[in-house]
């Protein structure tokens, strides 16, 4: 299972620093939660997320938003996301803890350390493939920079 | 505070030099003469320090202010700074104290109110050392706040000759205030949102109405709200207040009103996957889909659809500011409105459809006139007063921000 979610993990960070989000949804059931928080409000149980989806659709929409509406100066992310520790099996979920951490690159060259956290997730077997069932993005700070187009 | 020598353009709120968001005299002229002057600045809810000894810190401007619930059930707010060495006092965001908070430095004492009431070794050790028998404990508190609440809203004035908040807002914001915060809240979380911008900027977008359905595209797409919708700007009479709205009509989906302008908001064939981003309840009543409301220097309230947050604007040098972001419901949401207040904050906040655009403007501005300081930003869509109008293409919340503003700075 460790390699299963690693190889997710990376594929799933290749689609997003390669500008491939129409296979973000991918990586995800059609019943699902993406949340992107903070820790502080995590640790308090406080709900609301800067992205809060919790359908596939959802997920889509974001992507299409993105493409078509929203406005945000060209940039791109680079993930690097380090081994996930396997917390626990409910079932056919397999929950798992994994750090991450994202520099942001803009149009002009500048490198910030944009985000760095941790995924929580619940991973399900869906014929065949791993995927997400829930990925709450749990941020080490609550405060960002300029704005969060792009997922982490 | 000497003069500031630098000139405004005469007789017209309809331009603004760009020196204005760069000067860094004129910024420290902000913080003394607004901030920490006869305005209302907004500190936190009210159910953020719901008890005894509950405490948050917070700013007023630049200086840094601790928020705290008295044992008499009254809310007082003094400087977070000892009168000792000027250290913080308090260290966290947010907490509870018995009956005193203890500066780490050289653990000096203050109550509740502010008032010096410890010094370490006052009388020394083994009779040397020690303060002066003189030392008035009195005389070295921090500054002290004068508190109000409205509607679970805690603002704090350091002026003595603030007008009582009803007074500074005038009935008409205050009505529409009211008309969001009726009821007890309830946090739903925060954000802080870096802004690389002056804080006049983001101010200066919020109350923007002209630029809402043209910079938003999402807003136009979903026809959440447009400029050809039903809606209006009210400003308050001194100008410094205002609150737009959108009446909820939905309009022909062939409008040509924005067509002919050749407006990249209008786009079509784009739909939602999942629509239930917008379904929203009429929870006020009174068809009105969204609502943005600005209390000066420092506060917006947002109602967009069933997303309300609280969002406060601390300035943080002459280009930069935080964004603290609130979102918030009622204590007695049912669970779908909790859900849907959930899925609907999508539209808000540093990633919202509807509100990651205001992040980055700022900063445009910022940047483009970084040469311009002799250069003026023009502000005349809708004349050039700062009344009331029918309709949201119009500056005249803007022009009336730059009314109040000028009356505070003296220029």
């Amino acid at each position: 299972m460790l390699e299963r979610v690693v190889t997710l993990n990376a594929d799933y960070a290749r689609a997003i620093d390669d500008d491939r989000l129409e296979d973000w949804p991918g990586f995800f059931t059609e019943k699902c939660l993406y949340k992107i928080t903070s820790a502080d409000n995590h640790r308090r149980g406080l709900e609301v997320g800067l992205i809060y989806a919790d359908s596939n659709g959802m997920l889509r929409d974001r992507v299409a938003a993105l493409r078509e509406a929203n406005v945000y100066e060209r940039q791109t992310y680079r993930h690097l996301i380090g081994l996930p520790a396997i917390v626990g099996t409910e079932g056919e979920v397999t929950r798992a803890e994994t750090p991450f951490l994202v520099v942001r690159i803009m149009r002009d060259g500048t490198m910030d350390l944009f985000a760095t956290g941790r995924y929580l997730d619940a991973l399900v077997d869906d014929g065949g493939t791993l995927r997400l069932r829930e990925r709450v993005v749990v941020c080490d700070s609550g405060r960002f920079d300029t704005l969060l187009a792009i997922p982490l | 505070m000497g003069e500031l020598t630098r000139a405004w353009p005469a007789e017209t709120l309809a331009r603004v030099p760009f020196w204005v968001y760069q000067d860094e005299a004129n910024y420290q002229a902000e913080l003394r003469r607004i901030f920490e002057g006869p305005t209302w600045s907004y500190l936190c809810l009210e159910s953020d320090v719901a008890g005894p000894g509950d405490f948050r810190t917070t700013f007023v401007g630049e200086m840094p202010v601790i928020v705290v619930r008295g044992q008499d059930g009254a809310v007082h707010a003094f400087e977070n700074r000892c009168g000792h060495r000027g250290a913080l006092i308090a260290l966290d965001d947010a907490g509870r104290v018995k009956s005193a908070f203890q500066c780490v430095y050289h653990a000096w004492s203050y109550d509740l109110r502010g008032n010096l009431i410890g010094i370490a070794f006052e009388k020394g050790s083994n009779g040397r050392g020690g303060m002066p028998a003189e030392f008035c404990k009195a005389d070295h508190g921090p500054r002290k706040l004068r508190t109000t609440t409205l509607y679970g809203l805690v603002f704090g004035t350091l002026a003595p000759d603030t007008p009582p908040i009803e007074a500074y807002l005038g009935t008409e914001i205050l009505g529409r205030l009211r008309r969001v915060m009726r009821k007890r809240v309830t946090v739903l979380g925060r954000f802080t949102q870096a802004l690389p911008n002056n804080w006049k900027l983001y101010i200066e977008n919020v109350k923007d109405t002209y630029h809402a359905s043209l910079l938003h595209a999402f807003f136009g797409t979903f026809r959440i709200t447009r400029l050809t919708q039903g809606g209006g700007v009210l400003v308050s009479p001194d100008g410094a207040h205002h609150a737009s709205y959108t009446i909820g009509v939905p309009e022909d989906a062939k409008s040509a009103a924005y067509r002919e302008q050749g407006i990249r908001s209008e786009l079509d064939g784009f739909r939602l996957a999942d629509a239930r981003l917008l379904d929203s309840v009429d929870e006020f009543d009174d068809g009105i889909q969204l609502q943005i409301l600005t209390v000066f220097p420092n506060l917006v309230i947002q109602q967009v659809q069933n997303s309300l947050a609280v969002r406060q604007v601390l300035p943080k040098g002459v280009g930069a500011m935080d964004l603290h972001w609130t979102y918030i419901g009622f204590a007695d949401d049912t669970a779908e409105m909790r859900q849907r207040r959930l899925r609907q904050a999508n539209l808000v906040g540093p990633a919202g459809y509807v509100s990651m655009e205001d992040g980055c403007v700022g900063g445009f501005v910022q940047r483009g006139a970084a040469a311009a300081s002799e250069e003026v930003s023009v502000v005349n869509m809708g004349g050039e007063g700062t009344d009331s109008m029918d309709t949201r293409a119009t500056e005249a919340s803007v022009r009336g921000f730059w009314k109040a503003y000028r009356r505070y700075m003296g220029c």
